[in-house]
């Protein structure tokens, strides 16, 4: 298929580019063999955060380069590293408090409601509303409303309050399985009755089989509906 | 919206959406599936194989592009590091940084031991991350562990290692207890019931989710509980050669710095294979939807040190890999899709296969649908079949693509493609290594104190996988194999270093007669303009 070319700048030198490239891919076609910057090719990793301009525009756009199509004098940066704040703690011992972000990640009382976090996410997310809901010690709804995030560190990287974005929706994601989520009862019993050693012998008898005889169970088997 | 071209064959499979979300097609017959592998399965491709010439698979048949790294020449000789002084030490060293390495280093903290971890990329680089649809486990009424180890056995064409499936399916409802107790957010309904679908080969509803972020959920808090637990991570750092003692023990591992080419030399009293798959390979020209560091890496690297291979002749090709867009030519479609009722319908509209036959029955009849029969839709870059995405909202309700895969719909939606209206097109993509490094119950190769867990081993899935048992693979495995190696190291006393097992084995190669300038391991795909060295998917 005939694609047309376009202008591209990397870190500000020109390369002519088919437009029906990825940022990613246009990189690779210009000839950089990349390492940082690339992780799963396909929008779920966050290892290629990039910020571009076109040129004669106002707005500086942040993007996953995976998942960007390159435009004609399209100006670009990556960030394939943001130092992020990790706070270290034990899932076993922490409460699911208000009191826990307090002390883990107290900057994130010094958002000044800008938005620069939500206008830049990549994946769309409310960042700042999720951010609102983790000060006020909502977990469910603040893991709930970041559930999509791949901790590309995009919004961090706008931050003016220096917030830790993807760390704190982190910590309440981990706080809502853990904590907050009602537990299964299903599961717990299983785990129970394997533990007791229950379906021992019947799993011994199962692998004693002849492949024939197993063959006959499973093309015979019941398929659930 | 789709271009004009493929408006007339919209129109087709829109005419009959209706009678196909409503009908049940008629599974295969194991004879049925058996003819169609044999004839459309790119396994079955005599030409695009060879036989291995030198290591303990000598007479072992190989894919070309595997064969090719396996009997390619080292990066590291003797003499080019110093062993005697390693710039770190370890008891338990860790290689790759994904699911099973992070599942490995939490278990081997656990049991008390030093560990770390040497990752090619960044920690989370890895095909754990992409899992989309789900991992199974048999932890309801009318389920049980033998159910699921007849599924797995029997979709894996009765190859599997029977104890390590069995180890795979008992071990499965404690583990999802594991990660949901580590803050993994599985799917519930609100009295914590696990909210579980089919996947292609099950005859339980055993998969359980997060949404279509699976496995980015469960990598993300496994991550995270890594580094709460302060373990040492060397990132952007390859291994290129297992280093063993006099004694012929897997005594540490040789690496490079990615960036500044500087090798290292951990010395460890275990070592852990945990680097993955090989989907940037790209066997017989497919696309793939693995990550940017999946090249076979744990294979050679075992190899070399002498561990047996298994199944390595056998690769999973996800039937529905995305085809177009070309942005996202290879990308995962998950088969959750499927599951929640989509099914794959040729140019005209009709459905041409039962939806959730096993993957390798779904890709063949794909190939067969586009090929042979020509019934296919050309895309431009090549041929592919409609996956009819909107029964999914016709079956289960409005707003049930956003809610249960909003990856997917995402994906699509900033191509253009609204797959709640539209269907989508799809074609297969390389997606899983079945094969790999033999291990036993232990997660031991057939080295001593060389461990492997996760895609790199062979055994677990025979010569097919199941949707949703590599996710449960990379944690049950993961596990074992560092809480074994984490007591392992306790009685071991390793010996002098050595390299000596890679001079015999380049001298192997030179009396095989191989003449190659190729080295391995690979570590990364070439996608550069330049043909020459092109690695990447060939355009059907």
């Amino acid at each position: 298929m005939d694609n047309k070319m376009v202008n591209i700048y990397l870190f500000g030198k020109k390369y002519e580019v088919p437009d029906n490239l990825t940022i990613m891919t246009a990189m690779e076609y210009a000839g950089y063999q990349l390492k940082r910057g690339c992780g799963c090719r396909n929008g779920f990793c966050g290892a290629c955060a990039t910020i571009y301009r076109i040129a004669g525009q106002q707005e500086l756009k942040m993007c996953l380069a995976c998942q960007t199509k390159v435009e004609d004098n399209m100006y670009v940066a990556t960030l394939p590293f943001f130092p992020l704040v990790k706070q270290i703690y034990d899932i076993e011992k922490v409460k699911p408090e208000q009191q826990l972000m307090m002390q883990l990640y107290p900057e994130i009382y010094a958002c000044i409601g800008c938005n620069a976090c939500t206008k830049a996410c990549p994946q769309g997310l409310n960042t700042m509303q999720y951010i609102a809901y983790a000060q006020r010690g909502d977990f469910a709804k603040c893991a709930e409303l970041s559930f999509d995030c791949v901790m590309c560190g995009i919004c961090s990287s706008r931050c003016p309050a220096g917030i830790s974005h993807p760390q704190v929706a982190m910590l309440a994601r981990r706080l809502n399985g853990r904590y907050l989520e009602p537990e299964s009862g299903h599961l717990e019993k299983r785990v129970k009755e394997i533990w007791n050693g229950d379906y021992q012998q019947a799993m011994k008898d199962l692998m004693s089989k002849s492949d024939d005889e197993l063959k006959e169970l499973y093309n015979n088997r019941v398929i659930e509906k | 919206m789709y271009p004009e071209k493929f408006q007339e064959s919209i129109r087709k499979v829109e005419a009959r959406r209706k009678e196909n979300a409503a009908m049940e097609p008629v599974r295969m017959t194991a004879d049925e599936k058996d003819a169609l592998l044999k004839a459309y399965h790119p396994d079955y491709r005599e030409d695009q194989f060879e036989k291995l010439k030198v290591g303990v698979n000598a007479g072992d048949k190989a894919p070309h592009e595997l064969a090719d790294m396996l009997q390619a020449h080292a990066r590291v000789h003797e003499g080019d590091v110093d062993l005697e002084h390693p710039d770190f030490e370890t008891d338990v060293l860790i290689i790759g940084g994904g699911g099973a390495g992070c599942s490995a280093a939490n278990e081997a903290d656990e049991a008390g031991a030093k560990v770390m971890i040497c990752t090619k990329l960044r920690p989370g680089d890895a095909n754990t991350m992409m899992a989309e649809g789900g991992i199974q486990a048999a932890d309801k009424e009318g389920d049980s562990p033998m159910q699921h180890f007849l599924d797995a056995y029997g979709g894996g064409h009765f190859a599997a290692k029977k104890e390590l499936v069995a180890k795979l399916v008992t071990e499965a409802p404690e583990d999802i207890q594991w990660l949901n107790r580590l803050g993994v957010e599985f799917d519930k309904t609100d009295d914590g019931t696990m909210i579980t679908t089919h996947g292609g080969g099950t005859s339980r509803k055993r998969m359980h989710a997060c949404r279509d972020y699976t496995g980015m959920e469960i990598m993300r808090t496994l991550r995270d509980e890594v580094l709460n637990r302060k373990i040492p991570i060397l990132d952007f750092t390859a291994a290129i050669e297992i280093i063993k003692d006099e004694e012929g023990r897997a005594s540490g591992a040789v690496f490079i710095n990615m960036e500044t080419d500087e090798l290292i030399v951990v010395r460890a009293k275990a070592v852990i294979l945990a680097t993955g798959g090989a989907g940037r390979m790209h066997y017989q020209g497919f696309p793939t939807s693995n990550h940017y560091g999946a090249t076979a890496d744990g294979l050679v690297l075992g190899y070399r040190a002498g561990a047996k291979l298994l199944y390595e002749d056998t690769l999973q090709y996800h039937p529905t890999g995305a085809a177009y867009p070309e942005q996202i030519f290879g990308a995962l479609v998950t088969e959750k899709v499927r599951s929640l009722g989509a099914k794959l319908v040729n140019c005209d509209g009709e459905v041409f296969v039962h939806p959730l036959e096993t993957r390798d029955v779904e890709a063949a009849a794909i190939i067969r649908e586009t090929g042979d029969r020509g019934k296919g839709v050309d895309t431009g870059h090549g041929k592919a079949v409609w996956l009819d995405s909107p029964m999914i909202d016709l079956i289960n309700g409005e707003g049930t693509i956003e809610a249960r895969i909003p990856a997917m719909y995402r994906m699509f939606e900033k191509r253009g493609i609204d797959m709640r209206k539209e269907p989508i097109l799809v074609y297969p993509t390389l997606h899983y290594q079945n094969g790999g490094l033999e291990i036993n119950t232990d997660c031991m190769t057939t080295v001593e104190n060389l461990y492997a867990a996760g895609e790199v081993t062979g055994g677990v899935h025979g010569r097919n996988r199941l949707m949703g048992n590599s996710l449960l693979d990379v944690i049950v495995f993961g596990r074992d194999a560092g809480r074994a190696a984490g007591q392992k190291v306790k009685e071991v006393k390793s010996g002098k270093l050595t390299l000596a097992h890679v001079t015999a084995f380049e001298e192997s190669i030179k009396e095989a007669g191989i003449s190659t300038q190729k080295v391995s391991p690979k570590l990364l795909p070439n996608y550069l303009r330049d043909r020459n060295v092109y690695d990447g998917p060939k355009i059907q």
